[in-house]
């Protein structure tokens, strides 16, 4: 495996869904060696995902404050932020799991996070119009990182 | 009469699963007010289920919680199971158990080692244990792996199953492939023993609860996935009466609703079903609880987590039973034909009872549906915990009372999905 692309979050709760989303639009169109998957958040789980593999790519909610949702963030490693403001339903996001995973060996050759502003993480299923607008952007910038 | 006032802002109620805020006022050395605030999901999924299939609710309510996808989809499929009269096959019961099995390991060996082991241990969090016990989290991770790796054979996928249907699974695993599981969980006990070791060695504040205990029991085996109800104070009654005695009511110190047994406090959970269901653990279980020094009974919150780290020995001593045991029943699921009626189930998710009711019409739509989560129930019981433990230290400079009040929370291993903030600790002149 080249890379994987882990999508994270619960799309039963609108934006942050965009994780989800992505894996499932994206999935039909992923060159060979690059695996998508769908992650709550949960440390351990994203830890077994992502080590050793040469490219990991996390897609993730943010709330931000101020806030411009559908505003596409994207980090490295090394530049993810302390605490961005997971929409993850997790009290560990993403931010943490990258700390323990370096405690432990545990990390990507190379990890990408995307970060896209929520407008919605209250309950419901749905994209909100400001994520979904952004959504084709998002997919097209995923796929330009694993071909 | 000095008057004292402070109040204090901590950016989450952190190491719970979701967020929560925390409210405790303090007046000239008396604690009027602990409030666990706690926005409820399953009361959305109540209202999102009406008008669904009878075929849905073990899919759409397995997305209520990340960690005890399994509880939701199991109560569900004993509910609408009990509304169809619908038995199911000794077979796939234990293959139902088996799978519940690893959402007991996961989710215990997830809360002892990540969230709440840092307390005792003296670290803000796990990251920083990690940093100078590499080993004691690696361990923790070893043995949630194992959890996951039962999961993902039975369920399909080591979170949110989607192999799990009303009347039993769509596809029921080879014998060889559980068996490929065995080196794996037979290094899990290993883990499970030497963490019940780790944990009953750590200082537990006093605490001793006298509520009542609420939890399932089935005869012949520690219960988890299905059973009557039964608790401390004598109370004994099946699922199917679940509403007669639990019941959901305001009170005066809090804004969310509180559940009652039979109008009295009753906790659920970990405590519960080891003070009731002892004598039904397995050998290595059993003897790891005496030489941890857990009693007859427990009921101090905070040895919750040597409860938990000995319902993890249990589990994987139960799921290598059952897997030496296993027979790939002749069909994976039972027909489930839906009829008009009213069906109930209850199972124990890690963090205690799970109650779903479904009312089905005709055409097998579901007419109404309820969901006593376990955190709902145990609300009252942490409040009160709360209280007497803001009374008893209020010597204690404000930092440290605000850590000492997030632990007691831990010891419920709460299962609280909201968007709440903050801690505030206000004390008057204490």
């Amino acid at each position: 495996m080249t890379a994987v692309i882990i999508g994270i979050g619960n799309e039963y709760r609108r934006d942050d869904g965009v994780g989800p989303a992505l894996v499932a639009a994206i999935e039909p169109c992923l060159p060979d060696g690059v695996r998508a998957v769908l992650c709550d958040g949960e440390p351990a789980a994203l830890l077994d995902t992502w080590a050793g593999v040469p490219l990991a790519i996390v897609v993730d909610a943010v709330q931000c404050e101020p806030s411009s949702p559908g505003t596409i963030h994207r980090y490295e490693t090394g530049e993810v932020p302390g605490h961005p403001g997971s929409a993850s339903t997790h009290a560990l996001g993403v931010p943490d799991a990258l700390r323990l995973a370096q405690a432990l060996d545990r990390v990507p050759d190379r990890l990408v996070v995307y970060a896209v502003e929520a407008a919605d993480v209250g309950f419901g299923t749905g994209l909100s119009d400001p994520v979904q607008l952004a959504f084709p952007e998002l997919v097209e910038a995923v796929l330009a990182e694993v071909r | 009469m000095s008057h004292r006032s402070r109040q204090l802002k901590v950016s989450s109620l952190a190491r719970v699963e979701g967020e929560g805020a925390l409210r405790v006022v303090v007046n000239d050395g008396t604690v009027e007010r602990a409030e666990l605030q706690i926005y409820e999901p399953p009361r959305f999924f109540e209202a999102f289920l009406r008008g669904r299939k009878y075929t849905e609710p073990p899919d759409i309510t397995a997305r209520i919680c990340g960690i005890c996808p399994v509880a939701y989809q199991t109560s569900a499929c004993l509910a609408i199971e009990d509304a169809c009269g619908v038995e199911l096959d000794p077979a796939v019961a234990d293959l139902r158990r088996l799978l519940y099995c690893g959402e007991w390991i996961q989710s215990h060996a997830l809360h002892i080692y990540l969230l709440h082991a840092p307390d005792f241990l003296g670290y803000p969090d796990a990251i920083e244990l990690a940093k100078d016990h590499r080993d004691v989290v690696e361990r923790g991770l070893r043995l949630k792996k194992a959890g996951n790796a039962l999961m993902e054979l039975i369920g399909a996928r080591a979170i949110h199953p989607i192999n799990v249907r009303v009347g039993g699974f769509y596809r029921a695993p080879a014998r060889a492939e559980l068996q490929g599981l065995r080196p794996q969980l037979s290094q899990a006990l290993r883990d499970a023993l030497a963490t019940v070791r780790m944990v009953s060695g750590f200082t537990f504040p006093d605490l001793e609860l006298d509520h009542d205990l609420l939890a399932v029991r089935v005869p012949d085996r520690y219960a988890i996935e299905s059973g009557d109800l039964h608790s401390t104070s004598g109370l004994s009654f099946a699922v199917g009466n679940f509403s007669e005695h639990v019941v959901e009511r305001q009170v005066e110190h809090s804004t969310a609703l509180h559940a009652a047994l039979d109008n009295h406090l009753y906790l659920t959970g970990p405590l519960a079903r080891y003070t009731l269901n002892r004598a039904r653990l397995l050998p290595l279980a059993r003897a790891a609880a005496v030489e941890a020094g857990l009693g007859v009974e427990c009921r101090n919150p905070f040895r919750s987590i040597v409860v938990r780290a000995v319902e993890v020995v249990y589990a994987l001593e139960e799921a290598l039973r059952l897997l030496d045991a296993y027979v790939v029943p002749d069909r994976p699921y039972a027909d489930v034909v839906p009829r008009p009626g009213v069906g109930h189930g209850v199972s124990e998710a890690p963090r205690g009872l799970l109650y779903h009711r479904y009312e089905l019409d005709e055409d097998g739509l579901i007419r109404s549906a309820v969901i006593v989560p376990p955190t709902s129930q145990n609300q009252a019981a942490i409040e009160d915990d709360l209280r007497r433990v803001v009374g008893a230290n209020l010597d204690l400079d404000d930092g440290r009372l605000t850590a000492l009040c997030e632990q007691t929370i831990r010891n419920y291993d709460p299962c609280i999905s909201c968007s709440a903030h903050f801690l505030d600790l206000t004390v008057e002149g204490r």
